[in-house]
């Protein structure tokens, strides 16, 4: 037990380049593939938590932008929406990894600034901003449905109050838009977290070994030659965190829909594939 | 005798000679470039087999999850639930060993009762000669045929997960009355079933599985992650900067390769996406619903 707690103390932030150096090489211990493995889960939960975060309100303008009248906005969002969702994340990683490399290193002058570029062949900017982008797309496309499905009583109602432009859009269509996208908008945080295990898996090289859970449950499975007992384990983080997920958007959800009935608040989360 | 290589046009003959769109052409359908088109191949064969068979395996695995037989049902509800808090691609790396593993294992079994060693020793897994995978003596073709169908059976599995929720909430969906009107009518549990219940049951699952199937599509290029020379190998081997001992030098182009690829999938998936707006809006017809309706947040 002692020992574990050595193991512990050694590799729980391994991944984020604290403790110990070297990664195990034999012997292999339980304990060290479940600290390890755990250690990885940081980078899957920083990952996932800004990008979504983030992608959020780039989603809610690209979603108005699609809504919009005038081709000259509604086109590109429409194409953004359309590259994202339509080809491969997979494919889209290697593709940005080769556009960030031929980025120049010493970074590019815009209006006298020197924006820095070198950081973004590494995984924590380049990823990033990469599966920023991709779940901007999907929520958009999410939101842009919920916004075509928004009651039109509720915005003559609104109007008839007065509220006009802003006022209205901010007290009437954006909360009813994100009340009738949340279910939705949940499933796609799932995915999104399920997401970002490909990242050291395509182009993005894994510094000094601080990779993922995936990444390190791969290593062991490849060090060992057992796979029965790595993937389990990144299996069961990856369902506590689903389910932390899901406990935190039906949260969010009740808040949404403080002012309905007690029995209407709950969402019976059934699990969509819309991705 | 001197090597033959293929070409496609007479004047790639010698390559050093060649300037702008000729040697573009003798580039682009030079022997490892032909070889790569066909990659493309590979990446439709895997869907063209996938896809049907891992509608069979959902169906199964919704079929088990109603059944009144409780471990049927818990077998059929737990495939079901795999995929759902699990990354796909962690399936993806685990099936493929484990599979491999547990075909030899089962051979072991059978071949090889004598055996006293045990198959697992410290970080080896051993099998005797009789039970490898292919046999070792293979020639190597068998090892191709081998390892892409561990990988399709891979899909399937994952897939077929997918598709078993679909079709368990498209057989849900269908009203209660059409089954009772059936059982009124003396059908078996068996013949309402099979034609009633089946029938009407796929347009309610058509939203679900063409959802499935463009998740499918962009699922396709981690057969690269499998060990596969699909698509996305060639592109990383032929995009490669290539140094003046190679017949076609030129510096590090994978980012067009993978441009094109880019452009494939998304050829790809809007090709899909008409074809199967079509499907919907022919199968809902004369319906008194929404065509697409059911595709909404859940």
């Amino acid at each position: 037990m002692t020992e574990c707690w050595e193991t512990i103390s050694a590799y729980a932030f391994r991944s984020i380049g604290f403790g110990e150096r070297l990664l195990p090489r034999e012997d292999f211990t339980l304990c060290q593939q479940f600290t390890l493995i755990g250690s990885g889960l940081l980078w899957n939960i920083y990952f996932g938590a800004i990008a979504l975060a983030a992608g959020f309100f780039l989603a809610t303008a690209v979603a108005l932008g699609k809504a919009a009248r005038n081709p000259l906005i509604r086109k590109p969002c429409e194409w953004f929406v359309f590259v994202f969702r339509g080809s491969p994340l997979f494919i889209q990683f290697f593709f940005a990894y080769q556009l960030f490399v031929l980025l120049p290193r010493e970074g590019i002058e815009i209006f006298g600034l020197t924006a820095e570029t070198r950081w973004l062949t590494r995984a924590w900017a380049g990823a990033l901003f990469v599966l920023f982008l991709n779940t901007a797309a999907y929520s958009a496309e999410i939101f842009y449905g919920a916004l075509g499905s928004v009651p039109k009583g509720d915005l003559e109602a609104a109007e008839a109050y007065g509220l006009t432009g802003w006022q209205k859009f901010r007290r009437i269509t954006w909360p009813t838009m994100l009340r009738l996208a949340w279910p939705a908008y949940t499933n796609e945080a799932i995915f999104l977290f399920h997401a970002t295990t490909l990242v050291f898996f395509s182009g993005f090289p894994a510094w000094q070994q601080r990779g993922d859970a995936l990444y390190y449950a791969n290593y062991f499975a490849d060090k060992t030659f057992n796979p029965f007992v790595p993937y389990p384990i990144v299996a069961g983080y990856f369902i506590l965190l689903t389910l932390s997920v899901i406990g935190l958007f039906s949260l969010i959800n009740r808040r949404l829909n403080r002012h309905l009935p007690s029995e209407a608040k709950r969402i019976r989360y059934r699990p969509q594939l819309i991705r | 005798m001197s090597k033959t290589v293929f070409l496609m046009f007479e004047f790639c003959a010698d390559p050093s000679t060649l300037e702008g769109l000729a040697w573009v052409a003798c580039y682009l359908t030079n022997g490892k470039h032909l070889t790569a088109y066909l990659s493309f191949g590979t990446v439709m064969l895997l869907l063209a087999i996938t896809a049907p068979v891992s509608l069979a395996f959902g169906f199964a695995g919704a079929t088990a999850a109603r059944s009144r037989i409780a471990p049927l049902r818990w077998l059929g509800k737990g495939y079901t639930a795999i995929v759902r808090g699990v990354p796909d691609i962690v399936f993806f790396l685990f099936f493929v060993i484990a599979l491999d593993q547990a075909f030899e294992w089962l051979r072991h079994q059978a071949f090889c009762p004598d055996w006293t060693e045990p198959v697992r020793q410290g970080n080896d897994f051993v099998v005797c000669p009789e039970a490898k995978l292919p046999l070792s003596n293979a020639p190597q073709f068998v090892h191709e045929v081998y390892g892409f169908s561990l990988d399709v059976l891979t899909f399937a599995i994952v897939f077929g997960a997918f598709a078993a929720n679909v079709l368990y909430g498209a057989m849900r969906a269908v009203p209660r009355p059409q089954i009772e009107t059936a059982e009124a009518y003396g059908m078996s549990s068996r013949q309402a079933f099979w034609r009633v219940l089946i029938p009407q049951m796929w347009i309610y699952a058509l939203p679900g599985l063409s959802n499935l199937w463009m998740i499918l599509v962009k699922a396709t290029p981690l057969l690269f992650l499998l060990g596969v020379e699909d698509i996305v190998y060639w592109a990383r081997e032929l995009g490669g900067s290539k140094g003046p001992i190679f017949d076609y030098p030129h510096p590090d182009w994978t980012i067009w390769y993978f441009l094109a690829l880019l452009v494939f999938y998304l050829a790809l998936t809007r090709v899909s996406e008409v074809v199967l707006d079509r499907l919907t809006r022919r199968l809902s017809h004369g319906r008194a619903t929404a065509g697409s309706g059911a595709a909404g947040a859940g």
